[in-house]
């Protein structure tokens, strides 16, 4: 690697205990973030940020276990809780305080359902998280590199209905000099990407169309050249409904904190 | 007619009821100030009877709950702020902001006519004539109020009959719309614009009766003071018998459809407002915890638990496969559903031609409730009719259709919860009957052996942080 590369020595929990220190964040990296190759990007983009904005944060590493998101929507109540023990318990041995997580689906498992199993977090979704940065005006080198760009939001239904936050995520690509359009639904009107409740991991049922192609149509008929999301499932969604509308050439799709990243020259 | 005819008439059983109310109509006039005895009589009759139907249907409707789960409710301020969101500032309906205000309109319009309506009991019952008078000037303003909503509420109407019959509004299609959902709708509809119509009638020939007899009247209605002057031209005796036709023909509608009601989808006049207090009020993304299986799950990760635990439990089934599972609020919602579709409409797997109907899940819980309810009554809950709401009503491919996306639940103006529904039965196939298609029971594997739903080992878990640079800031 050339000399203006930093390497990042991503901060372990159970390595940080050992030295006796307690970080203050816990960033919740999630089986998709840990896994899918195309949504491994986005957490290594988020951790750049992290470092970039000088975050005490450690992950669990092989500590971390799935969450039980999808196991829970598929009727699996046994093994979503068994996930659910498990993550705890871990947890709770570290004493965290303060999660964050760019998968909407964990924000929103930790977040609310969690607790009723013994596990009280403040949990935050990435969005929210730089969101806050960005008020606080820690952006301030951010490239013109998206300034010709069209940009659309796709509402993750987990971060939006799921949990109220349809603002965050805007508000971290406003931080973005480029040109924003909204779908015709959007926020709380937003059409989900179809793959949550399990759907990611199953064939569809019978129908006219899939829904990913819906939504995938939707947001190229707002001209845009980026969509932007904030859920790997999302992720998986609208990248392959790029690839089956033949949009490659004109259409992307990018997490938010990747275009933050990018827009910052990480 | 003379009084003494109205007694023979009404001896004799075999008359129906409304030649006694025409009779009475036909009678000298005795005065404004107090009806004459009959009509007082007939009255107390007819709300009794009124009465007593509404209970035997409520009974019926109502018994059922008690065959439905248990499901504590909490957090009572968080409530009564979301009655009054959602309820009475009509705040989700707005979803949709022209047909919204128009369904509004209505809803705040049925409040204040409502006293009026309670006063013409007082009235029927004790000979009065606008009793409520004595309210003085928030008597005039009910008054106003009721009479300028009556006139909005009938046009209203007309948009939503106009709408309904020749429109072809695409939410109000679908496999679960039957032809006896659309005459429901229209026949609800025509019964509220009668209602309307017959409310402005009385109100116009009661102030021309007063004016008549050179009397003061109560109240203030711009409405039916302009009407007025189109009948002024009738005799007295064609207004007194006008003005006493709308009174009776108003209070009888406002009985018979009282009693209609309940046995159509519009019972949601009577249950959307409770319905809303008693819905769900954490945020949409989150289950609710079964806690059988979490003690289960403990004593599974933890065999040093004490075994009472165990033992104490009785069998029980796990998630919904018939309406005897379901919870009281599941019932709730279902009784007060007016089937708009809304849910339907917004429903990604409903709008990608998918089975699944959130609007059909709803009203499939009620059908099914009401099919079994006779049988349960009368045996309890060892009933059994060899159907079930899971498999009877609603299929499989329905159920693993939904994306849990909430769009259905964040839609619904009573704050319905169709997926909570929908996954109770996808937890009985799973928890009971093992049924998950394919892909997801791989993914169950994996969660379980891996840690992630990707066949991927767990010791892989941190290798997207190798070989992480990052530019110098």
């Amino acid at each position: 690697m050339s000399d203006n590369k930093i390497k990042i020595e991503v901060p372990v929990m159970a390595e940080l205990a050992a030295q006796g220190h307690k970080p203050e964040w816990l960033f919740w990296v999630g089986s998709a973030g840990a896994f899918d190759d195309r949504y491994k990007k986005v957490t290594r983009e988020f951790v750049k940020l992290l470092t970039y904005l000088g975050v005490d944060y450690a992950v669990l590493g092989i500590e971390e276990t799935d969450s039980g998101d999808v196991a829970r929507r598929a009727g699996n109540e046994m093994l979503f809780q068994m996930q659910a023990l498990q993550n705890i318990e871990i947890l709770n041995g570290y004493e965290v305080k303060k999660i964050v997580t760019c998968c909407p689906h964990d924000f929103n498992t930790l977040k609310n359902e969690y607790p009723e199993l013994g596990g009280h977090y403040e949990v935050w979704h990435h969005s929210q998280f730089l969101a806050i940065r960005q008020k606080a005006g820690d952006f301030k080198d951010i490239t013109d590199a998206f300034a010709s760009k069209k940009i659309v939001f796709h509402d993750p239904c987990y971060l939006g209905r799921g949990n109220g936050e349809y603002e965050a995520p805007r508000s971290v690509l406003d931080a973005i000099p480029s040109e924003k359009v909204e779908m015709k639904r959007n926020k709380s009107f937003g059409l989900c990407c179809g793959a949550g409740g399990g759907q990611m991991f199953k064939e569809a049922e019978k129908g006219d169309k899939e829904v990913f192609i819906e939504r995938t149509e939707e947001a190229i008929a707002t001209g845009a050249d980026i969509i932007a999301t904030a859920c790997p499932f999302c992720m998986v969604m609208m990248t392959d409904g790029i690839k089956y509308k033949n949009q490659e050439e004109r259409m992307k799709n990018y997490d938010i904190a990747e275009l933050l990243s990018l827009s910052l020259g990480l | 007619m003379c009084y003494k005819s109205v007694i023979s008439v009404s001896n004799a059983r075999s008359e129906l009821i409304f030649v006694f109310l025409i009779s009475v109509l036909l009678q000298p006039y005795k005065g404004i100030k107090n009806r004459i005895m009959t009509a007082q009589i007939l009255f107390a009759l007819s709300l009794l009877i009124t009465l007593a139907v509404f209970a035997f249907t409520m009974r019926r409707i109502f018994f059922n709950f008690r065959f439905t789960r248990k499901k504590k409710l909490t957090n009572y301020p968080a409530r009564i702020r979301e009655t009054v969101k959602v309820a009475i500032a009509q705040q989700k309906i707005f979803r949709h902001p022209v047909m919204g205000l128009v369904h509004a309109l209505v809803f705040w319009g049925f409040i204040v006519i409502l006293f009026g309506s309670l006063e013409m009991v007082v009235d029927g019952l004790f000979g009065t004539v606008r009793s409520f008078a004595v309210l003085g000037w928030f008597y005039d303003l009910l008054m106003l109020t009721g009479d300028v909503f009556a006139a909005i509420i009938a046009v209203a109407i007309l948009i939503f009959l106009f709408r309904r019959i020749f429109l072809h509004v695409k939410r109000f299609y679908g496999r679960e719309m039957k032809p006896v959902s659309k005459a429901d709708a229209n026949l609800a509809l025509s019964f509220i614009l009668l209602l309307m119509l017959s409310l402005l009638g009385m109100n116009t020939f009661y102030l021309l009766e007063m004016h008549n007899a050179g009397q003061d009247f109560e109240g203030v209605f711009p409405v039916s003071q302009s009407l007025a002057d189109l009948f002024a031209g009738m005799s007295d005796k064609q207004i007194i018998f006008w003005h006493h036709f709308n009174w009776w023909f108003h209070i009888l509608l406002i009985f018979v459809f009282a009693n209609v009601l309940p046995y159509s989808k519009h019972f949601h006049v009577f249950m959307s407002v409770p319905n809303v207090f008693v819905s769900r009020i954490e945020p949409l993304g989150k289950v609710d915890n079964m806690e059988n299986i979490t003690k289960e799950v403990k004593l599974m990760l933890d065999p040093a638990a004490p075994m009472d635990v165990a033992a104490d439990e009785t069998v029980e089934k796990f998630g919904v496969s018939d309406t005897t599972d379901i919870n009281w609020v599941n019932y709730m919602n279902a009784l007060s559903c007016t089937e708009c579709g809304r849910c339907t409409a917004v429903c990604p797997a409903n709008i990608t031609g998918k089975l699944l109907s959130p609007r059909k899940i709803v009203m499939d819980v009620r059908a099914r409730m009401k099919e079994k309810g006779a049988g349960l009554m009368k045996q309890g809950a060892a009933f059994e009719d060899g159907k079930s709401l899971l498999g009877d009503y609603i299929t499989e491919e329905e159920l693993w259709a939904c994306t849990m996306c909430n769009a259905c639940a964040q839609e619904c103006p009573i704050n319905i919860n169709q997926p909570s529904l929908i996954l109770d039965m996808r937890r009985y196939l799973v928890l009971e009957q093992s049924k998950a298609p394919s892909g997801l029971n791989t993914a169950f594997t994996n969660i379980e052996n891996n840690g992630a739903p990707w066949q991927y080992s767990p010791e892989d878990r941190l290798n997207w942080a190798e070989e992480l640079y990052m530019n110098k800031a």
